[in-house]
């Protein structure tokens, strides 16, 4: 899967069966009455079909604007969106709409109707068969994990956590290419919410679509994408894989949301995954780029030992001396002392 | 007591002028909510979507409400003359503010997430409609077909007034003999159409309310 999402971006045209689910936007704008400063500021970019991409900024940035373009909730301004080879205007809005799954933080599933029949609005819609739908409506079931026997149930009778899946498996029903979800776990508790994000990771891997995923939670992003879109004021501030978001941070503004000073947080938003992938592409694990700041790291006693952990990877030396306030040294704290100090577990006051 | 049986002894002197009475009440009723509801309903799921409009028509059926039942009556009179006719159309005046604001209120009350999923997902603007907001108002509009209904039966007692039949005929009649037992023969009646009218409604409604809680 990973390899061939590589392949697929390095080379961008001849897939053609890949095509359908790109989407590119081309220098697109959008303003509201309300507001002076346009909600999307000529944004361009262009989305690899099957990536996870995540759309990460602050509330007001634009991300949701434009996640609503593609399935023209909000018509552009100016500017062109693409679909898989077809600017979006082309086709009929109803028709583009069937094409793709939308989900909301609210699941918006419809209270009056069954989950059965929540799930196969759109297959409806597109007129299927009912066979095909009974067919379709089981594999959707046990994709998201719930039972068929929650098909004659309503949307109240089912916790949060629920809800969101029948939203999923709704937006899933008729098969699209691409799948738009606007922050759609923020409205649940923290962990269904990792639960759902390991499944929709798992689904990912599974079902080969484009992904547009909203978020303003950063962890959430760095977790589950591929390839991040920063956002603020309307403009794209940097895109990218997770792994060059934290090693190139293009300013300030992503340094600060990758949280740049503290080094353990950066860590924990790359996943390995996605330094092998890096490692593969050779674009920009290049081998050990060399610690080059802070030769002279001296660690205090009152220092706890995340820090330490921290101040050690940034010296990029095995050990450190400590010294007081007045500059006695005291001794050295390295590597191996942590280690053992865990191992042998926490010594007692 | 002996009112009740004096009323009931004047019912079986009267029995085919009492179920005549019956019937044209029922009729007049009937009739009233019938054409009330078709012009309240399509104009109540027009006007949902136009908030400024709504407004004013809401205000110009309100008005209308304002003044009692029994003027309208008298005012139509000059015009309409006496009648079946006139009564009925006081009536279907009488219902429609109940009928248009519950109908307009219930589907501006459905939920806007709601309504986004549905046009997200490719739904037309009349399958949103018809398939999400129609259904999510009925409750709202059959509450308000419930009070448009009670209204109706009881002030229909009215339309004897100026001959427009019913059981408000004993009712006027009695009034004028000063006898209550006669009175009765109407209201009682009267009081238990609008009774039964309120029941069948809210029967009707519990079928299309979602069940809370399903056991496994």
């Amino acid at each position: 899967m990973s390899s061939e999402m590589i392949s697929s971006s390095a080379v961008t045209v001849d897939a053609p069966v890949r095509e359908s689910g790109e989407i590119v936007f081309e220098r697109v704008s959008k303003s509201f009455a309300t507001n002076t400063y346009p909600a999307v500021d000529q944004v361009s970019v262009k989305i690899t079909a099957c990536d996870l991409v995540v759309l990460l900024g602050p509330s007001g940035c634009g991300k949701t604007t434009l996640l609503k373009m593609v399935n023209r909730l909000y018509e552009p301004d100016s500017g062109k969106i693409w679909m898989g080879g077809k600017e979006i205007h082309t086709l009929p809005v109803n028709e583009l709409r069937r094409q793709i799954g939308y989900v909301i933080q609210q699941v918006g599933l419809f209270p009056h109707m069954t989950i059965q029949k929540n799930i196969s609005v759109v297959p409806h819609l597109l007129g299927w068969q009912e066979k095909r739908i009974n067919d379709r409506l089981e594999m959707l079931m046990e994709l998201i994990g719930l039972p068929v026997s929650y098909l004659p149930r309503y949307p109240r009778q089912l916790s949060g956590g629920e809800q969101q899946r029948v939203g999923l498996a709704r937006a899933l029903a008729a098969d699209p290419e691409i799948l738009l979800m606007d922050e759609p776990f923020a409205a649940v508790d923290a962990i269904n919410r990792e639960r759902l994000q390991s499944e929709l990771i798992d689904l990912h891997s599974k079902l080969n679509k484009t992904i547009l995923f909203v978020t303003h939670d950063v962890e959430e992003a760095f977790r589950l994408a591929n390839k991040i879109i920063v956002m603020r004021a309307g403009k794209l501030v940097q895109y990218g894989t997770p792994l060059e978001l934290v090693t190139q941070p293009e300013n300030e503004f992503i340094e600060d949301l990758v949280g740049s000073s503290n080094i353990l947080r950066k860590l924990s938003l790359v996943n390995v995954n996605s330094i092998l992938k890096a490692r593969k592409n050779q674009s920009i694990y290049s081998g050990g780029s060399q610690p080059v700041e802070k030769p002279n790291t001296v660690l205090r006693p009152e220092d706890d030992l995340r820090s330490v952990v921290s101040l050690l990877l940034c010296s990029g030396k095995d050990s450190l001396p400590v010294k007081d306030s007045v500059g006695h040294l005291l001794g050295t704290v390295g590597y191996a002392d942590l280690r053992e100090m865990l191992i042998s577990n926490l010594p007692s006051e | 007591m002996e009112l009740l049986q004096d009323a009931f002894q004047y019912y079986i002197n009267n029995q085919s002028f009492f179920w005549n009475a019956t019937r044209q009440h029922l009729v007049l009723s009937s009739f009233a909510m019938m054409i009330s509801l078709l012009i309240a309903l399509p104009i109540g799921i027009w006007i949902a979507k136009r908030t400024g409009l709504a407004q004013i028509v809401i205000n110009i059926f309100n008005a209308f409400r304002v003044v009692p039942s029994l003027a309208i009556l008298f005012l139509a009179l000059p015009y309409l003359g006496l009648g079946f006719f006139p009564s009925l159309i006081a009536l279907t005046v009488l219902a429609f503010p109940p009928v248009l604001i519950n109908t307009y209120t219930g589907i501006r009350g459905v939920d806007a997430f709601t309504i986004e999923a549905a046009t997200g997902m490719g739904m037309t603007k009349t399958q949103v409609m018809a398939k999400i907001e129609i259904p999510l108002a009925i409750p709202a509009i059959v509450t308000g077909i419930r009070i448009a209904s009670v209204e109706v039966i009881s002030s229909a007692t009215l339309a004897s007034f100026i001959g427009g039949g019913g059981l408000g005929d004993f009712i006027t009649r009695g009034f004028a003999l000063y006898d209550v037992p006669i009175m009765l023969v109407g209201a009682l009646p009267v009081a238990l159409l609008a009774l039964s009218s309120e029941t069948f409604w809210s029967l009707f409604l519990r079928r299309y309310q979602v069940p809370e809680i399903l056991s496994n």
